[in-house]
């Protein structure tokens, strides 16, 4: 007598239409599905007050969770999301980097607070609703981009080890977004025409608002000057800056300027043309590999910002770190983004740009 | 392959809600053939009326008050708002709250009460009131000293729960409504944690207002009930209508009103017994926590508490973790920390007896009722052991942090 066991899945859900979709696809395919909604204890993304992570989106995912017949539990993760990611933004930030938070959130709260607990409550997978594929090959598995590329968030999930790819599962890696809230409706999901969500979630309103609130004393206003040291300006403090920026520079000198460099030591910000910003050549650390790691020089296709499309460049290993060339000079290289390196639709590593060379 | 033991399903959750009664249910469907409006004048509303005086009686009895001075209401939340708002009246028509606008106009309350107590004082700040939030020692008694030195000729009312429905401490009532009355405030307590589980006697504790509710002890649930002391000053909250001799305006919820008497008509009968039965079986409990699993605490009077609650906290776990494992179990509990209960922070109560943050955090309540056996605290105990040893390894490894 064998009664085949059910394998059991967490799914992370937010209360969106990808995660309940997720849910839905995975107990549909068999699997014994328990639901979690992680709180932060962010303000409401409407009203902008604090509340425990937008108190819809947790009665949200737990309709849809009843909807579903899967056990829902919420657990929060607010002190976490402080300690790894929030303070890390506004440190990164202070440095005169740009910092992504989403790609720490994975690495750090997501796919180890949460996978951690996921495991520990004797469940076989982590599921999400992220826009990836987690493909087995031989004895590997090796995560991919999406189907649909527009929605593909390869980018912020690669830092992914192998041991953690065994247990995640990705259930939305083959569908369009379309297809998603087709699905959506087909399940009668009440979050079926929910609006995506975009922006980082733990700000509401615009960053430097955000960090102007926490680094009371921590900047000073210096000068914007161009790359032959002309003063044309002031800034308000580097933690405001990002490179590539064009607006909010208040400086006219009749041409179109962008950030081009942050010295955090001089408290200068340096501008210069469009054409000033293409560069090729830069450094990258912290370098993680779902799959082998780099051993020698390689012509990969290299992604510096979430959805910007990937170009090619010779990745070669110097030390602990990369040295990245891309073959046409690309815009705005921006040190704390991560760089991931891409062979055809599969994630071969990445790390976080540190200095741009040439 | 793991051997899996049978999973029994256990309720530790009796503060939240209870099941209903089976005999109360009884009534309930027998009751269902009386539709009748108790305020109509004809046959079927004094049918109706019949029953709801009767539950009106039966409620009274057991907390020693006449029944005109028993006001049904929506709900415990609906009583306690009602006694708070009473001091948000502007005089409007008939009051008969004396104090409003006038002199008395400060209203002190406990740093323990449950939030619709707490939410409505804030409120009423807002408004331009003055509230006063007094202390309680590590066992949740109510500061009384400082009591004492808040209370004045401008008190209005002084609010103060029985018993505390996190971790169970039970307060000296009748000690302090007498303060109070020397200083000619009015004094209300919020008893819906211990009407029908301990015994309270509305003449004896002396006090002017007093809530309770059906659900907390094996009736329906939407039916509170408020006790006003003849001569209390009184105004209400949901105006408008003549039911409840114009104190709380909507058509009787007959059914409930049913149900909360048969209730209490049942807990006149089983309280006693119940009380020894359950104060053994938390003791149970307690030793076998004790016995199996290091670095805990409990919270609330060792002595001075519900017979059926008890309040832990597990060093180095988090309530809600420990919870939703349990519930894996098929055991349910309760946590006063974060989201679980939709709230931010950590248990007010807890933090109000001055224990750590993470103490706090890492608390759960069992409260026990008429349906927990030996067998379900053995049960209990044996897996609860098994869940805190598994929580406090997974939340002790913290993940290597690499960059930043």
């Amino acid at each position: 007598m064998s009664k085949k066991i059910k394998q059991k899945v967490m799914v992370a859900m937010s209360g969106g239409v990808d995660s309940s979709v997720a849910a839905a696809l995975l107990k549909d395919q068999g699997y014994e599905v328990i639901g979690l909604t992680m709180c932060f204890n962010l303000p409401d993304a409407e009203s902008g007050r604090p509340s425990c992570c937008g108190a819809q989106s947790i009665a949200d995912a737990k309709r849809v969770a009843d909807i579903l017949g899967i056990r829902h539990y919420v657990l929060n993760f607010g002190k976490l999301l402080q300690e790894r990611v929030i303070s890390d933004f506004v440190k990164q930030y202070c440095r005169g980097l740009t910092p992504n938070p989403c790609v720490r959130c994975n690495e750090l709260i997501k796919f180890e607070a949460l996978l951690k607990k996921t495991l520990g409550l004797g469940m076989d997978y982590l599921a999400t609703g992220h826009y990836a594929r987690i493909v087995k090959s031989g004895a590997k598995f090796i995560l991919k981009k999406a189907k649909d590329l527009k929605k593909d968030q390869s980018y912020f999930l690669y830092r992914l080890t192998q041991k953690k790819l065994t247990r995640i599962l990705f259930p939305l890696g083959e569908l369009n977004k379309n297809k998603v809230r087709d699905l959506a409706r087909k399940f009668k999901l009440p979050v079926a025409e929910k609006k995506d969500s975009q922006e980082i979630c733990f700000i509401t309103g615009n960053y430097q608002e955000f960090l102007k609130n926490r680094i009371q004393g921590k900047f000073s206003p210096g000068t914007i000057v161009d790359k032959t040291g002309k003063v044309l300006g002031m800034h308000k403090g580097i933690p405001f800056y990002t490179i590539g920026q064009r607006d909010k520079l208040g400086i006219a000198c009749g041409y179109p300027v962008y950030v081009a460099q942050i010295d955090r030591r001089r408290n200068i910000i340096t501008v210069g043309k469009k054409e000033e910003l293409l560069q090729n050549t830069f450094l990258v650390n912290d370098l993680i590999y779902p799959g082998s790691s780099l051993k020698k020089k390689t012509l990969l296709q290299v992604r510096i910002r979430h959805l910007s499309p990937e170009a090619a460049a010779w990745v070669k290993p110097v030390g602990e770190k990369l040295e990245v060339v891309f073959k046409k000079p690309c815009f705005a290289i921006t040190p704390g983004q991560s760089a991931v390196f891409y062979k055809k639709d599969a994630v071969v590593g990445g790390g976080i740009i540190e200095e741009v060379l040439a | 392959m793991k051997t899996k033991s049978k999973i029994l399903k256990v309720y530790l959750d009796h503060n939240a809600t209870t099941p209903i009664h089976p005999e109360v249910k009884k009534t309930l469907m027998a009751a269902m053939e009386v539709f009748g409006n108790p305020s109509s004048l004809h046959s079927f509303g004094r049918d109706a009326r019949k029953l709801v005086e009767d539950a009106r009686e039966k409620a009274a009895a057991f907390i020693n008050a006449s029944p005109e001075e028993i006001i049904f209401v929506g709900s415990g939340s609906e009583a306690n708002n009602t006694v708070i708002n009473l001091f948000s009246c502007c005089g409007f028509r008939s009051c008969e709250v004396p104090s409003v606008g006038g002199q008395r106009i400060e209203i002190i309350t406990t740093k323990i009460e449950h939030p619709c107590v707490l939410e409505s004082t804030a409120c009423l700040e807002e408004k331009g009131a003055k509230v006063r939030y007094i202390g309680v020692d590590l066992y949740g008694k109510v500061d009384i000293g400082q009591l004492k030195e808040v209370l004045s000729g401008s008190t209005g009312l002084v609010s103060v729960m029985t018993a505390n429905n996190e971790i169970g401490t039970i307060q000296d009532i009748k000690k302090i409504a007498e303060i109070v009355h020397q200083k000619k405030g009015l004094f209300h307590t919020d008893a819906v944690q211990a009407v029908g589980k301990i015994p309270v006697n509305v003449k004896d504790l002396g006090v002017d207002y007093l809530s309770f509710s059906a659900h907390k002890i094996y009736g329906p649930k939407g039916i509170g009930a408020l006790y006003v002391r003849k001569g209390a000053p009184f105004c209400p909250f949901i105006r408008g209508g003549h039911q409840e001799k114009g104190r709380r305006a909507g058509t009787e919820n007959t059914l409930g009103i049913i149900g909360l008497g048969k209730a209490i008509e049942l807990r006149a009968k089983e309280m006693d017994g119940e009380f020894k039965r359950l104060a053994g079986l938390k003791k149970r409990l307690k030793d076998g926590i004790q016995k199996n699993i290091p670095n805990i605490s409990f919270n609330g009077h060792p002595t001075d508490s519900l017979p059926g609650t008890l309040n832990v906290s597990f060093d180095g776990a988090e309530g809600e973790a420990i919870l939703l494992y349990l519930d894996m179990e098929g055991i349910a509990v309760s946590t006063g920390s974060a989201c679980a209960s939709g709230s931010l922070d950590p248990s007010h109560v807890l933090m109000a007896t001055g224990i750590a943050q993470e103490k706090a955090h890492g608390s759960i309540r069992m409260s026990l009722g008429r349906d927990t056996t030996t067998k379900d605290i053995d049960y209990v105990v044996e897996k609860i052991t098994k869940v805190i040893k598994r929580v406090r390894e997974i939340s002790s490894v913290s993940p290597g942090v690499k960059h930043g």
